[in-house]
């Protein structure tokens, strides 16, 4: 098996997501499966294909001029938890 | 006469010879949404009296005189990962499931603008994560035409709609096929346009290299006349392009003899269902009595479209997903002990098996050590792919073959098997790695199910392949339609 335990939990946690011990067998069986069917993308001769920005792509660039956004409420209004207007969040630790 | 049936062009007819008013048009879909919708679940929430109060406007000004456009009054759906101001956006997903649009999506503003009425938001698999919308966090969907199937994904909601004529037309979001296959699954047209023609200003993002918003409809008129309305230049979404954007109304009426059509022959091989082999081999014999030239092409690089998508397409979203946090809106618990465990108890409780699969597997792809073998690999191949796309457009104008190798499945049939739901993607996701605009068309039945047939065209080149589809389905002229 390709996935460990341990290596599930290091990603649940890059991820930010909490998963239970059957969680976590369940996952690493699934994702071992879809990586090792994803491992067939070896077969392909990449060698001469360049890294990094695609040719056949542009930036597209602006000026960077500030507009108004008038509509604050309607985002202050779906905060989870408030005080004053501001967002209230958990302490870090 | 049965209002819900038309078409945006007989909508219109109607409406300017007054044989019926739109009052009454927006009526006998609340009504027909009403009885059928209980039982097939292509609606998540209803616009309500908006909607009822923009007929009456539209009504106002043709009993003035006033000229009313093609789309002035035509009611439509919206997958609900596409953003209507102030009405809920769920994506499908328990995280989002209060979560209430501060803003409409460019689609939805231009859509409005010539007098379109939303009548509500539609069904998906949550975030657009699924190929059956059964991994809608709220309810399944069901396929009009059989209701122990499902109607395909993620914009299964749209196309159920649409067919059911619970809606005039439907807008879904195409990542790796999610217009096209729920399209071909229930028989109606769905049109993924070129990267970069419509705005994705407003849709929730799952893979923005991918994502784009397009038509699901009745027939290729509709889908022609809904993109004329959505597509061009956007401020709000640099990747949209300046092209001028086509009359591809009128493009229609051209005919086809002599259109260059290629026939994908690695979409004939292991896999393919026979029946439906056949019905797409009798459309491509239809196109060639027309007087279209066809030849074989091979792609050879086509057979990992399908890993190199598995691997891009998680790697975005797990990045684009990492918003949603229960922080600053949607699903949030107070009972966490600090900011980090809240996060991971949000995202926990908040995100079905299917996403939290995808940004797992999207958070390895890109992790130290595995860069390079996973995520960088698959861009490498992706570039293997377009070259090859490339090359065959310098000769050919639209490829052919079918959308989906099986007609759709039964409910239940592929939740547990996350891979065995991906391989129905096998014939889509090509034209989102490749940025093509690609079309599924209705061509026939197969043990009373339809079969889509999937045309792709170069870049930019919707005109072409709304042409091509036009003229096959005028040919075939089927009118498919379940009974409900």
């Amino acid at each position: 098996m390709k996935l460990k335990k341990e290596e599930i939990e290091h990603i649940a946690e890059l991820a930010r997501i909490k998963l239970t011990d059957a969680e976590k067998k369940k996952f690493s069986r699934q994702l071992t499966d879809i990586l090792d069917w994803v491992d067939q993308l070896e077969e392909v001769d990449t060698k001469e294909i360049g890294v990094g920005v695609e040719s056949d792509l542009t930036n597209v660039l602006r000026e960077d001029i500030i507009e108004p956004f008038v509509n604050t409420g309607s985002l202050s209004d779906a905060f989870p938890q408030a005080q004053d207007g501001h967002l209230k969040v958990k302490g870090i630790k | 006469m049965d209002l819900t049936s038309l078409t945006v062009k007989t909508v219109h007819q109607g409406l300017v010879k007054k044989e019926f008013s739109c009052e009454e048009l927006v009526e006998s879909y609340l009504v027909r949404i009403k009885k059928l919708d209980k039982d097939l679940g292509a609606y998540l929430s209803l616009v309500g009296e908006e909607s009822e109060d923009k007929a009456e406007k539209v009504d106002e000004k043709i009993k003035k005189g006033k000229e009313i456009g093609i789309l002035e009054g035509i009611p439509y759906c919206v997958k609900d990962n596409i953003l209507i101001k102030g009405q809920k956006a769920t994506a499908g997903s328990k995280i989002l499931e209060d979560y209430q649009a501060s803003y409409s999506a460019t689609a939805i503003v231009r859509l409005e603008e010539v007098g379109t009425i939303a009548l509500g938001k539609t069904n998906l698999d949550e975030y657009g994560m699924g190929a059956s919308t059964e991994n809608s966090s709220f309810q399944p969907t069901k396929n009009p035409w059989d209701k122990k199937r499902v109607p395909g994904g993620s914009s299964g909601g749209s196309a159920a709609a649409v067919t059911a004529s619970m809606s005039t037309f439907g807008l879904g979001s195409d990542t790796g096929g999610s217009i096209r296959q729920p399209a071909s699954f229930c028989g109606v047209v769905g049109l993924k346009p070129t990267y970069g023609r419509v705005s994705r200003y407003g849709l929730v993002a799952l893979a923005s290299s991918f994502d784009q918003i397009g038509p699901i409809t009745k027939n290729v008129e509709d889908a022609a006349l809904v993109l004329q309305a959505m597509a061009g230049k956007d401020d709000y979404d640099s990747t949209t392009h300046d092209y001028g954007v086509e009359d591809y109304f009128t493009g229609l009426e051209k005919e086809i003899k002599g259109m260059k059509i290629g026939v994908i022959k690695e979409y004939f091989q292991k896999g393919l269902d026979t029946k439906v082999a056949k019905v797409i081999q009798d459309s491509v014999e239809q196109l060639e009595s027309m007087g279209a030239k066809i030849q074989e092409i091979s792609l050879p690089s086509l057979q990992y479209a399908l890993p190199v998508y598995y691997l891009l397409m998680p790697s975005e979203a797990s990045a684009n997903l990492a918003r949603y946090d229960g922080i600053r809106y949607g699903l949030s618990q107070q009972k966490s002990k600090d900011l980090i465990s809240q996060y991971g108890e949000n995202r926990a409780k908040g995100f079905g098996d299917e996403v939290r699969r995808r940004i797992m597997l999207g958070t390895y792809a890109l992790s130290a050590g595995y860069y390079d073998q996973y995520y960088l690999k698959a861009k490498k191949v992706q570039k293997v792919i377009r070259q090859e796309f490339q090359k065959v457009f310098n000769k050919i104008d639209c490829l052919v073959g079918p959308t989906t190798p099986t007609t759709a499945f039964k409910m239940g049939d592929k939740v547990d098997d996350p891979l065995a739901m991906y391989l129905s993607d096998i014939y889509t996701v090509a034209a989102n790695i490749t940025g093509v605009p690609a079309l599924s068309l209705p061509v026939g039945l197969v043990d009373g199910l339809p079969v889509g047939l999937q045309i792709m065209g170069d870049g930019f080149q919707e005109g072409k392949v709304l042409n091509l589809a036009y003229q096959l389905e005028q040919s075939l002229n089927l009118q498919l339609k379940p009974t409900l």
